[in-house]
């Protein structure tokens, strides 16, 4: 059996009383672009962060591409490459010299060749000389993609790369993460939109309170915890009350979805827990996020 | 992976290269017209109508070489303390460093080398500038770019070392105030420190900016064999400040 990229064992990290990640066991194989799934702080960002060696587990144990953390942690980062949350990029530094600086810290032999790659990616080509701040938010998110794929590497990590985008930007930055899978490359991405893990993640992991409280496709998330079919029921709060009543008497699971409440797994609804007038859908992995972690979906 | 490796500390410090190529104007202005208004304020306003002769050079050539000191604390400990800062807490920067092969004391050894050698050349800019007032060039003075920029990386490591342990940027007035004026004001920058109390005259053996004046002034009108213990201060000061700011970094940057 292929070793895996990235292997998480019972890994605690903890910020004074607060755990952070709390017994966290994870397994990214090679060659999938695995979701990490959570609201915020369930410890997304913190895994992301041991996963870099910017922090460090209290316990348990980590290896990246074979390489255990933290000892070894430059020789993984030296394999890995990052998009983060945040935009970093040095502003006042052409988009050619923000890709060479990277370049060189990941000791790529031809940077010039690097940097050419790297604005092709992010279609660039035409502004590399451009002072960053000249850049549209959106070709800056290309950028901080391209800097994070400058040196070839192995195995990419996102975290939240399209947070605070809009949808526009959104959907390119997607497309471009659609063609690193399309290669083949290994991916770890956290963000808390569904609709992101739905769209680019082979596989899901679902994170609540430091620790994975669920992993699978999103098929199989969905038919294991919410069932086939989901029906909303709208209308007064007395009305909405009085239906949820009925279902979880009925032993079905009711979720709050703005201004309906969604009854999960309607199939099953046997005596009339299902009003005639409620709306039937498929069930949804938003289903699944808000059913098991309790947090309203993005 | 090996320690301190040149690969990635020449890395961080192309990434400093890159953006200076951003605002050296504005920084070589700055640091070549400062020296001329101290010089014209100092030397020929307080030179020419109070004090003639300090220590047997003329005001011009004492102010002209103890400015070189003033010029490297302020184009180094500033400068590491409020870009360490921003870096680290604004803009990120070493969020992306350290994601990639790079760790914590490679980072602080090549923003210390960075503003070492921006240092070492705009610490040489007072004396040059002191030329055009009257002081003569002599061959010892091939080495003020050294001394510059040994005295730098204490003052660079000593400002990393301080935006590293600080919780707020407006924070660093403290340090300005307490530690950086005092230091530049007892270091025989204007005035020579024997017209000092004798307290004062003790702490400015343990100021690295004092050593640096001497040096600078002993390079231009003759070196003295205690200059080599003045290089070992200023060495020692570097070193214990660098790993002083490699601790302190490595706190606030790896949780």
């Amino acid at each position: 059996m292929a070793v895996p990229a990235i292997e998480l064992s019972g890994v605690v990290k903890c910020f004074g009383a607060i755990r952070a990640v709390d017994g966290l066991d994870l397994d990214v194989p090679e060659g999938i672009c695995l979701g990490l799934l959570g609201p915020n702080g369930a410890g997304k960002s913190t895994t992301m962060r041991l996963l870099t060696g910017q922090a460090i587990a209290d316990e348990g144990s980590i290896r990246v591409l074979g390489h255990e953390l933290p000892g070894e942690s430059k020789e993984a980062r030296a394999l890995m490459g990052v998009v983060p949350q945040l935009d970093n990029l040095d502003v006042d530094v052409s988009v050619q010299d923000n890709l060479a600086v990277f370049a060189r810290l990941y000791r790529v032999r031809d940077v010039g060749e690097a940097v050419d790659r790297g604005l092709a990616l992010a279609r660039l080509t035409g502004r590399r000389t451009d002072a960053v701040d000249k850049l549209s938010g959106g070709m800056r998110r290309r950028l901080l993609l391209a800097r994070g794929l400058v040196h070839r590497p192995q195995l990419m990590l996102l975290d939240e790369p399209t947070v605070g985008l809009d949808p526009q930007i959104r959907t390119e930055l997607w497309s471009l993460i659609d063609a690193l899978r399309a290669e083949g490359k290994t991916i770890l991405m956290s963000t808390h939109y569904i609709e992101e893990a739905e769209r680019l993640a082979d596989e899901v992991a679902l994170m609540a309170e430091g620790r994975v409280i669920a992993r699978g496709r999103p098929s199989e998330l969905i038919a294991e915890h919410a069932g086939r079919e989901t029906a909303e029921v709208y209308g007064p709060p007395e009305r909405l009350a009085e239906v949820r009543t009925r279902a979880q008497a009925d032993g079905l699971a009711v979720r709050p979805a703005g201004p309906a409440v969604a009854i999960v797994g309607a199939e099953r609804s046997s005596n009339g827990a299902v009003p005639p007038d409620a709306v039937r859908r498929p069930a949804s992995l938003e289903d699944v996020f808000v059913l098991l972690t309790g947090a309203e979906a993005e | 992976m090996r320690r301190l490796e040149p690969a990635a500390i020449g890395g961080v410090m192309s990434r400093e290269v890159a953006n200076f190529r951003t605002i050296w104007r504005t920084t070589t202005f700055s640091s070549l017209l400062e020296p001329v208004i101290y010089l014209v304020a100092f030397g020929l306003g307080l030179g020419a109508t109070i004090v003639n002769r300090v220590d047997g050079l003329e005001y011009v050539e004492f102010v002209g070489t103890g400015m070189v000191a003033t010029a490297v604390i302020f184009s180094s400990a500033l400068p590491a303390m409020f870009g360490t800062f921003v870096k680290e807490r604004f803009q990120r920067t070493y969020d992306a460093i350290l994601a990639a092969p790079v760790d914590v004391e490679e980072l602080v050894t090549a923003e210390m080398l960075w503003i070492g050698l921006r240092a070492g050349v705009y610490g040489t800019f007072p004396l040059i500038v002191s030329m055009l007032f009257g002081l003569d060039p002599a061959p010892g003075m091939l080495l003020v770019p050294l001394f510059c920029f040994i005295t730098a990386l204490g003052f660079a490591a000593f400002g990393i070392a301080v935006a590293g342990s600080v919780a707020k940027i407006d924070q660093f007035n403290y340090v300005t105030t307490l530690v950086i004026t005092p230091l530049f004001l007892v270091a025989g920058t204007f005035f020579p420190i024997s017209g000092l109390p004798q307290g004062l005259q003790v702490a400015a053996q343990v100021n690295p900016l004092h050593h640096l004046v001497e040096l600078v002034r002993h390079a231009s009108f003759g070196f003295e064999i205690e200059d080599l213990i003045r290089v070992g201060v200023l060495v020692g000061f570097a070193v214990c400040l660098w790993r002083l700011a490699v601790r302190r970094m490595t706190a606030r940057l790896i949780d």
